[in-house]
């Protein structure tokens, strides 16, 4: 039994007809890790045993049981910025390196409900800062596809663990890419959802304003699976939005015709491989063959979302990470003669050099004197480039680009200058400042490295998203290739 | 002309309860003097009389009912201090 063959339907008719068991769903899921994950590295903590125990409660509840949890047995992984009860959540930070949530994340008890298992913990950039998952604070985490590069980031292990067959499925988080942007170098299949629609209670806060959780998986149809699951209003989170979630399953009709895309021209200028281009003008040319149209638009304001980007985020991230002070919870340093040193040594000592780095760029941005200029400013800028996106969207139904300018870059490559870093993110951070949908679906390789195609919805239209890249995947091989390992 | 001097960059570290050697504070005021630049393109756009966004939902106070409920129980908040006595988390001197 291979995961990396299987589906949520599929495995769910196996199970009916008792072909296998939960226990052999967790069974294999352990032993692709075990055969892997020492090149992959994927994982942080495994929850081994708590996950054999519960599989093997399943099916000695299954005999007689009619009712069962919509992804019942199914074997999936959590990235470490979800806070797990009694399992150790680190957010790949040495400074949480022993944290054990007292309490489960909103999504997670949702999870549980669902009667999925829980495998295991997944590598990350530390706080989620960073598009390599070379920012881990304990190993960094390789792309299936070719283990020389990075299989991006931040939920570079949520990616990778998918892509390498190791878990069926994944949640990540994405601030400002950090869900399709390794959906799209790992080969497989990320939804950002709209801000708001799924809660961020009991996700360690990046950049709150932006933060939002999402399901990464090998189909499009497995992704609307655990959507469904995860979707909806949380008292517990203030920002949670009070909508009515549709059936996602219900919106994979295959039909696009008369659909309307806009396709920005800066999505596909300079700085934009040729291949990852090409990739995705064959892409449109497939949607306009199932009776979609597309039209060149513009969203003006692009060019300056980086820089808007990393003002806020840095900015809130810089109040979000004060937190950690080695008081409540995290590691302690001893070197410290009164609280205020001490403060500074567990940080110090406790976080890396990115974590730190925004840190500091965030505290200088919002300090007395420089607030107007760049806090209040990247702020105004973010209503321009949200403008962009509501006046586009009023005419069309989607709006397609790449998912990243390029396929998986090298490990270490871009390490040295992190504003070469950060100019990577140029086509998803947008799309977290105007807090609108966007998956990002495998359409093709270029070199041996998978090629995202990114198809951004309207608010709260998740259902439009998933019914075009549905509609994309079943016409095309592309989601079927596997990375040799 | 730097944006950023090594002093401010001082002072900032302070404010955010960060402490640097003093080759990390010049690698960082060279890094945090080159990002500010970066940014400074978005003075290119007038801003005047545009609302910032703090949130793209249109977000107020959410308030709940004032009422008595269970809460975490002393042993379980404290499950993670590095430090504790007596039921409570325990920190340095903060008194000189």
């Amino acid at each position: 039994m291979s995961l990396i063959e299987q589906s949520v339907s599929a495995i769910h008719k196996q199970l009916r007809e008792k072909e296998i068991t939960v226990s052999d769903l967790v069974a294999a899921s352990y032993k692709r890790i075990a055969e892997v994950d020492d090149k992959v590295k994927a994982f942080l903590t495994l929850d081994e045993e708590n996950a054999r125990n519960y599989a093997k409660q399943l099916d000695e509840a299954l005999v007689g049981k009619t009712e069962k949890g919509i992804l019942y047995g199914l074997p999936i992984g959590i990235k470490d910025n979800i806070v797990t009860k009694g399992l150790r959540t680190t957010c790949a930070s040495k400074l949480l390196g022993n944290f054990e949530p007292v309490h489960d994340a909103t999504v997670m008890g949702k999870i549980r409900a669902s009667e999925a298992v829980m495998i295991g913990k997944l590598n990350m950039d530390e706080f989620a800062m960073g598009s390599s998952t070379e920012n881990s604070g304990f190993f960094r985490t390789r792309n299936p596809w070719n283990i020389d590069h990075v299989p991006g980031g931040s939920s570079g292990g949520s990616a990778a663990a998918v892509a390498a067959g190791e878990v069926l499925f994944s949640l990540g988080s994405d601030t400002g890419g950090s869900i399709r942007q390794p959906a799209s170098y790992c080969g497989v299949v990320g939804l950002k959802p709209t801000y708001g629609r799924v809660s961020r209670f009991g996700l360690v806060a990046f950049a709150s304003s932006l933060d939002q959780i999402g399901p990464i998986t090998r189909s499009v149809e497995d992704n609307a699976y655990l959507m469904q699951v995860i979707a909806g209003y949380d008292k517990m989170d203030s920002t949670s939005a009070n909508v009515e979630v549709p059936d996602y399953l219900a919106s994979l009709t295959c039909d696009v015709q008369g659909l309307k895309i806009a396709v920005p021209k800066e999505y596909l200028a300079e700085g934009v491989n040729e291949d990852v281009k090409n990739q995705v003008l064959a892409a449109l040319k497939v949607l306009e063959g199932l009776g979609a149209t597309w039209e060149e638009v513009s969203l003006p304001h692009s060019k300056y979302a980086v820089a808007t980007y990393y003002l806020l985020a840095s900015s809130e991230a810089s109040a979000n990470l004060a937190r950690f002070d080695g008081v409540r919870y995290g590691v302690r340093s001893d070197n410290g003669a009164n609280l205020i040193e001490m403060y500074k040594e567990s940080r110090s000592t406790g976080f890396g050099d990115e974590v730190k780095r925004r840190i500091m760029l965030g505290t200088f941005a919002l300090s007395s004197g420089y607030y107007d200029a760049y806090y209040k400013k990247a702020q105004q800028v973010r209503t321009l480039i949200k403008k962009d996106f509501d006046d586009v969207l009023e005419k069309y139904d989607v709006i397609i680009g790449p998912t990243a300018p390029t396929t998986a870059f090298k490990i270490g490559e871009k390490t040295k200058d992190p504003l070469t870093m950060y100019a990577n993110d140029i086509l998803t951070i947008p799309v977290n400042l105007a807090g609108v949908p966007a998956i990002s679906v495998p359409c093709g390789l270029s070199n041996g490295l998978p090629v995202g195609l990114q198809i951004i919805g309207k608010h709260f239209d998740e259902s439009t998203v998933y019914r075009v890249a549905h509609a994309f995947e079943q016409v095309t091989e592309h989601h079927k290739a596997k990375p040799q390992l | 002309m730097a944006r950023i001097t090594k002093e401010q960059v001082k002072h900032v570290a302070h404010l955010a309860r960060l402490s640097f050697s003093e080759e990390e504070m010049e690698l960082l005021t060279e890094q945090l003097d080159a990002i500010i630049g970066f940014a400074e393109q978005l003075n290119e756009l007038n801003t005047d009389g545009i609302e910032p966004t703090t949130h793209v939902l249109d977000v107020k106070n959410v308030l709940r009912e004032d009422v008595v409920k269970e809460s975490l129980a002393n042993e379980v908040a404290l499950k993670n201090a590095p430090d504790q006595q007596d039921g409570q988390v325990k920190v340095p001197s903060i008194l000189e």
